[in-house]
């Protein structure tokens, strides 16, 4: 492999390797939505009064 | 009674996760390895074209589709046709959709026979029965017997094949059946992982394969890295169109965009979920696997076993026929081959769940079927699809006639389809507010130039020049063109020294009947909608 390849493979990989670990990142540590309530397993109707 | 609670994904990572696990296929191992080390259009000049493609038109469609998605799915539709109703608002509107709900559905019925031939050379290479000697002939036959290429009908008479491709088929629709977040989303949180493990224990087998032949040094991994890294010419390799096509190309269908599997995806978000990171995170996942770990595991390996020729057969040859030659020379190949097709196996299944989830979103909303039903009538179509791929196996005929028609022209004109709606129906200013909505990180202000006038343009070029090479046989040559009919064509029209296919006239009449159904199908759901 020449340098030049070398500095291809390098720059690609380092490239999409850092944006992956960046996006994990701000993904993982990220504000959470108040909004969202995760998955909510359907409910008995009849229990809703109780709550 | 119970209240029915919409279906919905259960984290931000789940539906990230299940976008890559779309996007993550067989290409990401295969194909891109194979188009960065072509000696024509491969090197430096391709690299080169394929990051400027996916900086202005992979990652802007991809935002165009979360972002769309998200809003049909608030608008209260998930599938491709009732989105563009609600976006376009006009009786023809939901037709526009069409193509996104009948190229996820015609690609699984390919898509996942090709699946199950990975289960079984996983299973075949674990138990030790793929270990076929060094004599290339034997591989190139295993594979010809495995997928029934010899004649039609073959597989149905072999027992084991015929198998996988049934359990393949059920695993599917069983998951599927689950639902969005037991379903799709658990199988991708596992699934994608466990994949990217794998990729980094063969990635690690591979660079410390060293020279594996002594007696011929040229043979090594690192000569293998430079066969596929090494730039050649960039200044005559970028002014090349075959280049470009190629590459734009490949960041298209590597990333499932205007594949109708992300619009419906993001159509289970919610209002103030983001949209600009998710996407980002998908495509940086693709990416990450397809250049970081598919760009440095194959090509590589293949050179320091077998040389440059090895490279040279395409995605099939290289998978099935180059690949577990060299497992079978090195030690504990078997056990290095099963993880290889594992992973060419977890890749497909996240991919082939991704394409039908589409058609049951569809069906549920379209025709009000619930989930029993709109699993059992999609098992029905994909069934009579996938029959015909299965039995019309000779030379893989059926199989490439859908992968042309719905895999490749399908794919390009539903995404250029979508920037186009984007832009020009929804708004590129409204749709820049609405990509923002609840955002976890700002989309770089100059990337509304991009999605508005350089995305479009691009994409049309090289959808043109995509159907002039591969509809019209041009040779991409301004100086000297000439213009040689393709075989997708001649298959269907004849021509001299090639006779018309009548399993492709057969596979092409039973696709426009497939789109006939389907835009029946989608005026009943309109009038179902029209009467909310």
């Amino acid at each position: 492999m020449t340098l030049a390849g070398f500095l291809f493979l390098l720059l690609s990989v380092g490239a999409v390797t850092t944006l992956f670990v960046w996006c994990l990142i701000k993904v993982l540590t990220g504000k959470k939505n108040p909004e969202h309530l995760a998955h909510v397993e359907p409910i008995e109707t009849k229990d809703l009064d109780r709550r | 009674m119970t209240t029915k609670q919409p279906d919905g994904w259960s984290s931000k990572l789940g539906v990230i996760m299940a976008v890559a696990g779309s996007a993550v296929g067989l290409g990401n191992f295969l194909r891109f390895p194979g188009l960065v080390a072509d000696k024509e259009t491969g090197g430096g000049a391709f690299l080169i074209a394929y990051f400027i493609s996916l900086l202005i038109v992979g990652l802007p469609i991809c935002w165009v589709e979360w972002t769309l998605g998200r809003f049909g799915g608030n608008q209260g539709y998930n599938s491709s046709p009732g989105i563009f109703h609600a976006i376009i608002r006009k009786p023809w509107g939901k037709y526009v959709g069409l193509l996104g709900f009948i190229i996820p559905v015609g690609v699984y019925f390919y898509y996942v026979v090709i699946e199950s031939w990975c289960l079984g050379y996983a299973w075949n290479s674990f138990s030790g029965s793929l270990d076929l000697g060094k004599a290339p002939a034997a591989y190139a036959n295993a594979f010809a017997n495995f997928t029934g290429k010899q004649e039609n009908g073959a597989i149905l008479a072999l027992g084991a094949p015929f198998a996988f491709f049934l359990g393949v088929f059920i695993l599917n629709f069983v998951i599927i059946y689950r639902g969005l977040s037991k379903g799709i989303e658990f199988i991708c949180n596992w699934g994608m992982p466990l994949l990217i493990g794998i990729a980094l224990i063969l990635l690690v087998r591979v660079l410390t394969l060293g020279t594996p032949d002594p007696t011929k040094p040229e043979l090594s991994v690192w000569n293998g890295l430079g066969y596929m890294w090494n730039p050649h010419d960039i200044g005559q390799g970028l002014s090349n169109p075959a280049v470009w096509l190629k590459a734009a190309s490949q960041v298209f269908f590597t990333l499932s965009v205007g594949f109708g599997v992300i619009i419906t995806y993001a159509s289970y978000l919610k209002k103030n979920d983001d949209v600009v990171l998710s996407g980002l995170t998908a495509t940086a996942a693709n990416e990450f696997c397809e250049v970081g770990l598919g760009g440095l595991i194959t090509v590589p390996a293949a050179f320091a076993f077998l040389g440059a020729s090895a490279v040279a057969g395409g995605t099939f040859a290289l998978g099935f026929n180059v690949l577990p030659q060299i497992f079978a020379g090195m030690p504990y190949g078997h056990l290095f081959g099963g993880l290889f097709f594992s992973l060419l196996f977890i890749a497909a299944v996240t991919s082939s769940l991704s394409m039908l989830q589409p058609g049951i979103a569809f069906l549920e909303e379209g025709l009000g079927l619930d989930r029993r039903g709109s699993v059992t009538l999609l098992g029905l179509i994909t069934a009579v699809g996938c029959t015909l791929v299965v039995y019309f196996s000779e030379g893989l005929k059926a199989l490439s006639t859908v992968d042309f028609w719905i895999g490749d022209i399908g794919i390009f004109l539903q995404g250029t389809v979508l920037i186009f709606v984007f832009n020009f129906v929804f708004g590129t200013e409204r749709g820049w507010q609405e990509a923002h909505q609840g955002a976890d990180i700002r989309i770089p202000r100059f990337y509304k130039f991009i999605i508005r006038w350089v995305s479009p343009a691009f994409l049309s070029i090289v959808f043109l020049l995509f159907v002039l090479r591969n509809v019209a046989g041009w040779n991409l040559s301004f100086g000297n063109a000439t213009f040689t009919p393709t075989d997708p064509i001649l298959d269907l029209v004849g021509g001299p020294g090639h006779p018309a296919s009548g399993v492709a006239r057969l596979t092409v009449f039973f696709l426009l009947l497939f789109a006939s159904f389907s835009a029946l199908l989608i005026h009943r759901a309109g009038q179902r909608w029209n009467a909310r």
